[in-house]
């Protein structure tokens, strides 16, 4: 195996604290992903992919940024990564998903704030992500209050930082601001790259994209089939890893993995039985290392169909315009395609409800689980209503609220069993 | 055919065994630090030929000792079915968990509630409350039974979390409050969380009451002002999971 060692502490790493984080990583990704049974071989990339996670992955960037490409990071899938890659940058979505240099956080952020956010401080003042370390230009968006208010604080850590302003309404107004400032963003970009934006180059970087969208649409599609030829933890990762890896080679390698799951589902072979109770799982995103609650919930032998989520087909569903045009009209292309994400941040968010709909109906799923983060206002607020909403359409739905500590463990599980044995009923 | 039920909770492990679905046996202890061990003194010398677990103990039991698990949420929906037909909505306060189950019909589980993974509501809560009154479940029930409730004497309990109401408890000590008044504001504070988990799964024109709180009346008396419908105790409300058990044991025998 390749001494990475000498890379990370060039990056200013930890090492200790860096080394305790993977040697984490591997016992669980062990325990929760490589122990599953009628796994995909297709899965063995993404194997591979999460076992370099913080190596070979990261020796490519350096490769790159040292024959002078740049890095850019990012918090939310609001950020266009089509104008990243039209610029020749690498696009990473930097995972929010595990406690980690508590102590150091709680100093800064108040105990009440979201998971998700004090992950994003954990993993950047404990000195443990190699990702954030590579960035050339992490960006920020103003989605919720809390992520808002936090990059603040974070980008006087980071120095190349920058915020993208979001509007609330999906309305002309709206519009505007979003296309204003996805503009701004591409004159940062170029700024950062000493590039030019060109249409064409646009039009072959959301080419790009949405092929890899293509691809992860027609892994969704292929969990309808019964029984699920994939389980949900093996699907959520490869959501986790489309935010990282090389987008080209993540796309042949989930295209391959497909015409596994399409032949498996012609077979009727699945990873899970037929009889299994079929879940969808709502809400709040789930970044690497989360996997707690899907872990339960599979491990209470049901199966997970889909993610309506950020980390998942909240998304994705939605492919960019590949009409073209000038630069301009692209942008306003693109501002079209991203703002029918329909993130809770919006008011009012309808479609959000009519997307759990559909997708519960096309996936023959038997329920809903809402999964919020304790303090995430806009998803916490939005259970409420979605859960008897669905309810009332006969679709049993189960909210869980939590964060990412162990100690709730046991009550989970018992809530989810329970579900479980009531879809069974 | 010999049954069991056993219901590993976080404060008391209790076993229930049925002959032919008869009940023979319904025994409760203690729990420890040491669950298994807890479990296998109360099962020492009794014979069954199935035995279901449930409880924050169950899978350690299963994986350990024997038999197969079910949530305490169908087992409490099985034995209170069991001892009140055609119950239709399930309190069970237990020791760190408060759960409200809406049944269906066929006495299915139709909606369930549990709340959240602080000691608020639940047993634990109540029991740190009594312990700082120093006076036992039953003398806190007949203190609180003094003092009506729309007593302008009777304080209200701002606090959910157990650290600190026990505090504010405290505080009302020092100011003079009488015991009995406190008592009250402490039941009122547990029956208004507890039926708000009950309000969020069902509108119950009767209410079960299961788990050790059962045997508070001051208790049942506050749920029943406050959800407006009869609330009953069944006998042996504190076994009633264990029943449960044993009757998903039955069940899968037959």
């Amino acid at each position: 195996m390749t001494d990475y060692t000498p890379m990370w502490r060039s990056l200013g790493l930890d090492l200790k604290a860096h080394d305790a984080l993977l040697s984490y990583l591997g016992g669980v990704y062990g325990d929760l992903f490589l122990a599953q049974k009628n796994r995909p071989r297709g899965m063995g990339y993404f194997d591979f992919v999460m076992s370099e996670v913080h190596g070979l992955r990261i020796k490519e960037l350096m490769d790159a940024k040292a024959a002078g490409r740049k890095v850019i990071g990012s918090y939310c899938t609001f950020v266009p990564e089509e104008l990243i890659l039209a610029l020749d940058g690498i696009s990473i979505g930097l995972c929010t998903g595990g406690e980690w240099a508590t102590d150091q956080v709680d100093q800064i952020l108040p105990r009440n704030t979201c998971a998700l956010i004090k992950s994003a401080f954990g993993f950047k003042l404990g000195k443990v992500c190699p990702y954030v370390e590579a960035c050339d230009l992490v960006v920020g968006e103003n989605t919720c209050d809390g992520k808002k208010k936090a990059y603040e604080l974070l980008k006087t850590y980071i120095p190349s930082f920058h915020v993208i302003d979001m509007p609330q309404m999906k309305s002309d107004a709206g519009k505007a601001l979003l296309h204003a400032e996805y503009a701004r963003f591409a004159g940062k970009l170029e700024e950062i790259t000493g590039q030019t934006l060109t249409s064409e180059k646009l039009a072959a970087a959301i080419a790009t994209v949405n092929a890899k969208r293509r691809a992860l649409k027609r892994l969704a599609a292929v969990r309808a089939a019964t029984p699920a030829p994939i389980s949900g933890l093996d699907a959520l990762l490869i959501s986790q890893v489309s935010f990282y890896d090389d987008p080209v080679r993540f796309t042949s390698s989930l295209d391959a993995l497909c015409d596994e799951l399409e032949e498996r589902a012609r077979r009727g072979e699945g990873a899970v039985s037929a009889d299994c109770p079929r879940i969808v799982m709502s809400g709040c995103p789930m970044a690497v290392p989360n996997w707690k609650v899907p872990a339960i919930v599979e491990a209470a032998g049901a199966v997970i169909v889909a993610e309506e989520s950020c980390v998942g087909e909240r998304s994705t569903r939605f492919l960019a315009s590949e009409e073209g045009g000038t630069v301009e009209t692209m942008i306003g292309q693109l501002v079209e395609r991203y703002l029918q994400i329909d993130c809770a941040v919006f008011t009012p968010n309808p479609t959000r409800l009519d997307y759990v709909r559909t997708v519960t109906g096309q996936r023959k799923a038997d329920g809903v689980i809402h999964y919020a983060l304790q303090f995430c206002h806009p998803y916490q607020i939005e259970a409420g209503p979605m859960v008897s909403a669905l309810e009332d359409e006969a679709i049993p739905t189960l909210r869980i609220d939590t964060d990412y500590g162990q100690e709730d463990i046991g009550q989970i599980r018992t809530r989810v069993e329970a579900f479980v044995e009531r879809l069974k009923a | 055919m010999r049954t069991a039920g056993i219901d590993i909770g976080s404060r008391t492990v209790k076993l229930v065994i049925l002959e032919d679905g008869r009940l023979v046996l319904s025994r409760v202890r203690e729990n420890s630090f040491d669950p298994l061990a807890v479990c296998r003194e109360i099962l020492t010398g009794e014979r069954f030929d199935a035995i279901v677990a449930a409880g924050y103990g169950r899978h350690l039991f299963t994986e350990r000792i024997a038999g197969r698990a079910i949530t305490e949420i169908k087992a409490a929906a099985l034995g209170a079915r069991h001892v009140v037909p055609f119950c239709g909505t399930v309190l069970d306060i237990g020791g760190q968990d408060s759960k409200a189950i809406a049944l269906d019909g066929r006495g299915a589980v139709r909606r369930f509630e549990m709340n959240d993974k602080c000691a608020a509501g639940t047993g634990r809560f109540l029991e740190t409350m009594t312990l700082a009154l120093g006076c036992g479940l039953d003398d806190f029930s007949r203190l609180a039974e003094q003092v009506d409730v729309s007593a302008s004497a009777c304080p209200t309990l701002n606090s959910t979390c157990t650290v600190f109401a026990e505090s504010e408890v405290v505080s009302l000590i020092a100011k003079g409050e009488s015991r009995g008044a406190i008592a009250r504001s402490i039941v009122e504070a547990v029956a208004g969380r507890a039926a708000a988990l009950v309000r969020q799964v069902d509108t119950p024109e009767a209410l079960v009451l299961i788990g050790g709180l059962a045997r508070c009346a001051a208790l049942r008396q506050a749920l029943s002002r406050r959800l407006a419908c009869p609330v009953q105790a069944p006998d042996g409300a504190q076994t009633v999971v264990a029943l449960g058990c044993a009757l998903a044991a039955m069940e899968e025998n037959r």
